[in-house]
């Protein structure tokens, strides 16, 4: 580990610079924005999970009072296949066919028309008189199910990717891929035991609070403004260019505060379709969804199922693992099962291993990313599987995982070789913990998990600003999900040094600021900070040459300390430090307004690995469980504002918790989904939850300035497992399929 | 298609002439409590225009009397006054923990039991609590008015008893005799904000050396309507009110019931559950029978 090091500022926990006008109701939120003359779009949405559209009637919409635009699939422009867009890697003619149907409807609730009027009841009223003729065609909702050969097909022209031979049939497997090292048959034979199974999890949506919203308006010039919830406004921008064949100088994306994403706005619903509204009716159009519609017509992640075969010795080193993994990806290509695959042995030191993938196209909503998309179900399969080991060797789940563990210099199952990383620290911080060395209660079960996620860098741009007094702005270009202006404000208040309060960080629009990807992949307090670090050297640079002319001294003989200009030691000048204040006051006569800035393509996302662990008891005659506590550990490299590190800790928990215990999309035979609202899609109320313990493990990461890992996705890997296996522990009885919700434990106890 | 209209009748009469007169011209008319239910539903599921007769400004449906004999709880008065009157907490503790386990705090400041029962959900809470505590519903008519047992108001699912002509002014209970307990008890997967996967009530009196003289069992949510299940009641009188005799009533719950498979459980998980509620009501009813001896 590295040694430690004394900061000013980071590791405080200041209030965040954004939290006064949320908790008051002043910030504005996606459905917030409304401009002079605006209109309302709906969408018309398909009553059947796959049918051929055989024609859209228009006319009797059109022609009613108050009705100014009306669309469908043939309005869009073609769109060819090819280029990737967005954090779950979709296609840009898949996105633009999920966006608007073609041909085909692919699931219930798959958009088919869209009118734009005066008042949102008139849009209602325009959606039932657009009369579409469908072909009604049987829907394939399972995953296995869609893997037959005869399974109905979605897309005739899908043939499955990666496979040694191009087949000679379409398939809904839309693609394979595998990864390998060593010989794993041989690697069973020298195990002493071997543990297998198969897992199944269901659809989950990622529940956030906030329905996707737009607003968009074009103008005679033709060029577009559009304001929306966005976990990305230059990524969005693309895509909707890409849809409607538009110039991205033409378009700008305002994004408003964001009302959680957890990777569901990475993605593109409403905002070509409202762009196009605008364009046909001259006039600015708001779209905002219902919940409903966000359930049905969103990407949740996959349902999967998962087969795990692991073999050790009896000292619990692994001498072989192997695993099969089916992804729905939904009505269209693009399930996360690549991050599945490669994340599954990702703690483990393995010698021989196979992991086979398959995405298999769905009649269901395309999936979209989700917290460590993909990781949560594999990781699911493996950390039981590994469970089941540690009970039959007889051995402590943290010894197991430690006797395996993967640690610097390990060669990473997807190819690297690991730089320092935190797993082995996370496992002694567990086992030291008080909630592990605590006894069970009476009757309860405890489960231990490991998660892990790779975290990514990707571009970032960041200006900082140095404002007439000496306080400073910094504009960047990632909507602040989890407290990230507050960490960017964190990190420049400590390079540039000069206290929290005087740096105010903005997230700025598609023209206000420089390119930056979106937020995800846990990348912008790494990547986006690292930028915002750049760019405050370059501030200092530039602050140095103004002392240097101020002083008549050279610039190498001026220093920075303590957010001053000061002469360097040894060097002969009678001056008085220059503050930031200082400097901004003598700008005008030093060679004008002092602007820093940097943009990069950020290498080197540090891995964040964890241990949960989580007491619970479960009512034997009713299968209810009570989640008595919840630990979570995990590497932050380090933590720049901890209590925004203990929140994405404490929120992965709870979101992993409502995926373990309860969450799933449950569909009827005809494939139109039964619990889209929050009443029957039972993500956890607070009292479902007990306090959620954190401890934060820091192990640098040496390719970030401050050590920074990625700490937003890593929480929801490890509680599902975790919550699986106190379940075990609790009843005896080994549930291989979540949610584990009471009629199932109920079933598993026999009391049916 | 009609228009939306909105009264908020201030006498019985004159929400009997409303409701009179649109029987006469075939317009749509519905009652309006708290509207924890009905708005959500115009939001929603049916946006059909009406008339909604606000009935929460009759003296009738907002008296609350604790009678020597009788209890009296209008319509309209909501849960959370229900859950402070202390005096009533105290008579019927299951009945308000029912009405107390609806919604939010929030929710409470306006759902009422008279619309949770005309609603006609078989998941109602308080109407398992209501048939248990001998609940009998005060109806404004046409004609006058008239009274029916809490178990004959439901008809089906969302569908009640009422005339086109009446609406429900309140609700009547027979003041517990001593050493009287209730309880009502509910499953959800959660632990709030959630409906009902089968409910359970149950109210008891013992006589002072512990055997069950009277008995009454009401349950939710594994039929098309709340239920009132005798057998269950007839296993516990006579009895101590032990294991065996409250297990016998939960044998008869199930027995009782005729549940569906749906998103929120299965037919045997429902059968099995609204047992196992039975067996837990009965026992905390006991004990609050025998404390209140």
């Amino acid at each position: 580990m590295a040694e430690a090091v004394d900061y000013q500022v980071l590791g405080t926990r200041p209030v965040r610079p954004d939290g006064v006008d949320k908790v008051t109701g002043r910030a504005q939120f996606g459905a917030d924005q409304n401009l002079p003359n605006m209109l309302h779009g709906k969408i018309l949405r398909s009553p059947h999970a796959h049918a051929r559209i055989k024609r859209v009637d228009l006319s009797k919409a059109l022609a009613m009072d108050g009705v100014c635009a009306a669309v469908t699939g043939a309005d869009f422009p073609t769109v060819a296949s090819g280029v990737s867009i967005g954090e779950a890697g979709g296609d840009v003619m898949d996105i633009a066919h999920n966006v608007m149907a073609r041909d085909k409807a692919l699931y219930h609730g798959h958009a088919v028309a869209a009118v734009a009027a005066t008042s949102l009841e008139i849009a209602e009223q325009a959606l039932d008189a657009i009369d579409v003729e469908y072909e009604v065609l049987p829907p394939v909702l399972d995953v296995l199910q869609a893997m037959a050969p005869a399974a109905p097909l979605l897309d005739e022209n899908c043939f499955t990717k990666n496979l040694p031979e191009k087949p000679d049939k379409p398939s809904n497997v839309a693609s394979v891929m595998a990864l390998s090292r060593g010989d794993v048959e041989a690697g069973f034979e020298q195990a002493d035991l071997v543990v297998e199974g198969e897992y199944r999890i269901p659809m989950a949506h990622q529940g956030y609070i906030e329905p996707h919203a737009c607003t968009a308006t074009v103008n005679e010039e033709g060029k577009a403004t559009v304001w929306c919830c966005t976990q990305g406004q230059f990524d969005f921008r693309t895509a909707i260019a890409k849809i409607l064949d538009w110039k991205v100088g033409d378009m700008k994306v305002v994004p408003s505060e964001i009302g959680g994403g957890f990777g569901g706005k990475t993605v593109v619903y409403l905002e070509p379709v409202a762009v196009l509204l605008s364009q046909r009716a001259g006039r600015p159009v708001k779209m905002v969804m219902s919940r409903e519609e966000v359930f049905r017509a969103t990407g949740p992640t996959s349902g999967t199922v998962c087969r795990v075969k692991v073999g050790a010795k009896q000292n619990g080193r692994i001498t072989a693992a192997k695993a099969w993994l089916a992804y729905e990806s939904g009505a269209f290509p693009g399930a996360p099962v690549g991050p599945g695959a490669m994340s599954i042995f990702a703690p483990y030191d393995l010698e021989n291993f196979l992991v086979e993938g398959h995405e298999v196209r769905v009649n269901k909503p395309k999936v979209a990313a989700y917290r460590a998309p993909g990781a949560p179900q594999s990781m699911h399969a493996m950390e039981v599987a590994l469970d089941d080991l540690a009970r039959q060797l007889n051995m402590d789940p943290l010894d197991l995982r430690m006797v395996n563990a993967a640690d610097e210099g390990t060669q990473a199952p997807y190819g690297p070789k690991f730089p320092a990383i935190g797993f082995k620290a996370c496992i002694e911080a567990a086992k030291k913990h008080p909630n592990y060395t605590a006894p069970l209660l009476e009757g309860a079960g405890r489960g231990v998990a490991a998660g892990f996620w790779f975290n990514v860098g990707m571009q970032s741009s960041a200006e900082v600003r140095l404002n007439e007094d000496g306080t400073v702005i910094v504009m960047e270009g990632n909507p602040d999900i989890g407290g990230s202006r507050a960490s960017m404000s964190l990190m420049a208040a400590e390079t540039l040094g000069v206290p929290y309060e005087q740096v105010k960080t903005y997230v700025g629009d598609t023209e206000s600021t420089g390119f930056c990807n979106l937020t995800g992949g846990s990348r912008t307090t790494f990547a986006t900070g690292m930028a915002v670090v750049r760019a405050c050297e370059d501030i200092i640079a530039q602050c140095r040459s103004r002392a240097a002319a101020t002083w008549g001294v050279d610039e190498e003989q001026v220093e920075w300390r303590d957010g001053q200009a000061v002469p360097a030691p040894g060097v002969n000048a009678d001056v008085n430090p220059l503050s930031l204040a200082d400097l901004a006051a003598g700008a005008p006569r030093t060679g004008g307004p002092i602007l820093g800035r940097a943009s990069l393509n950020a290498q080197g996302a540090g891995a964040s690995f964890s241990v949960n662990f989580t007491d619970l008891k479960v009512d034997q005659e009713t299968g209810a469980v009570e989640v008595l506590s919840f630990t979570a550990v995990q590497d932050a490299g380090k933590a720049i504002h901890p209590a925004y590190v203990e929140g994405q800790m404490q929120g992965g928990a709870a979101q992993g918790l409502g995926w373990a215990l309860n969450e799933e999309y449950i569909y009827d035979a005809d494939g139109v989904m039964e619990n889209a609202g929050f009443l029957d899609y039972r993500v956890p109320v607070a009292s479902d939850l007990p306090m959620i313990d954190t401890e934060i493990v820091e192990v640098r990461n040496p390719s970030h300035p401050y050590g920074v890992r990625g700490v937003g996705e890593t929480p929801i890997v490890a509680p599902l497992a975790a919550t699986a296996n106190a379940v075990r522990d609790a009843i005896g009885i080994r549930i291989n399929d979540l949610p584990l919700s009471p009629p199932r434990i109920l079933a598993a106890l026999g009391g049916e | 298609m009609g228009e939306f209209a909105y009264v908020a009748p201030t006498s019985v009469a004159d929400a009997i002439d409303v409701l009179q007169e649109h029987a006469r011209s075939g317009r749509r008319v519905q009652a309006l409590a708290g509207g924890t239910d009905l708005l959500v539903q115009l939001r929603g599921v049916d946006k059909a225009p009406r008339t909604i007769v606000d009935v929460k400004k009759i003296e009738e449906t907002n008296r609350l009397d604790i009678g020597s004999d009788e209890i009296y709880i209008g319509a309209a008065i909501p849960s959370a006054l229900l859950n402070e009157n202390a005096e009533l907490k105290a008579l019927l503790p299951g009945l308000v923990e029912a009405a107390d386990l609806i919604g939010s705090s929030q929710i409470q400041g306006r759902a009422t039991l008279g619309g949770n029962l005309c609603n006609a959900s078989p998941a109602a809470d308080t109407t398992p609590a209501m048939i248990a505590n001998r609940g009998v519903c005060v109806i404004a008519s046409g004609g006058g008015s008239r009274e029916m047992p809490v178990e004959a108001f439901c008809t089906g699912v969302g569908v009640n008893a009422l005339a086109a002509d009446e609406f429900l002014l309140g609700l009547k209970f027979p003041r517990p005799p001593a050493r009287t307990g209730d309880a009502y008890l509910r499953f959800i997967p959660r632990t709030e904000m959630d409906i009902a996967v089968a409910g359970c009530g149950v109210s008891l009196t013992l006589d002072d050396t512990g055997v069950c003289t009277a008995a009454r069992v009401g349950i939710g949510a594994v039929a098309p309507t709340p239920l009132r299940v005798d057998a269950a009641a007839e296993a516990l009188l006579g009895t101590g009110v032990g294991d065996a005799a409250l297990a016998a009533a939960g044998v008869a719950c199930t027995a009782a019931s005729s549940p569906i498979s749906d998103k929120r459980g299965t037919v045997q998980y429902r059968r099995k559950v609204v047992a196992v509620l039975c067996r837990r009501a009965g026992a905390i009813a006991r004990g609050r029978a025998l404390g209140a001896a």
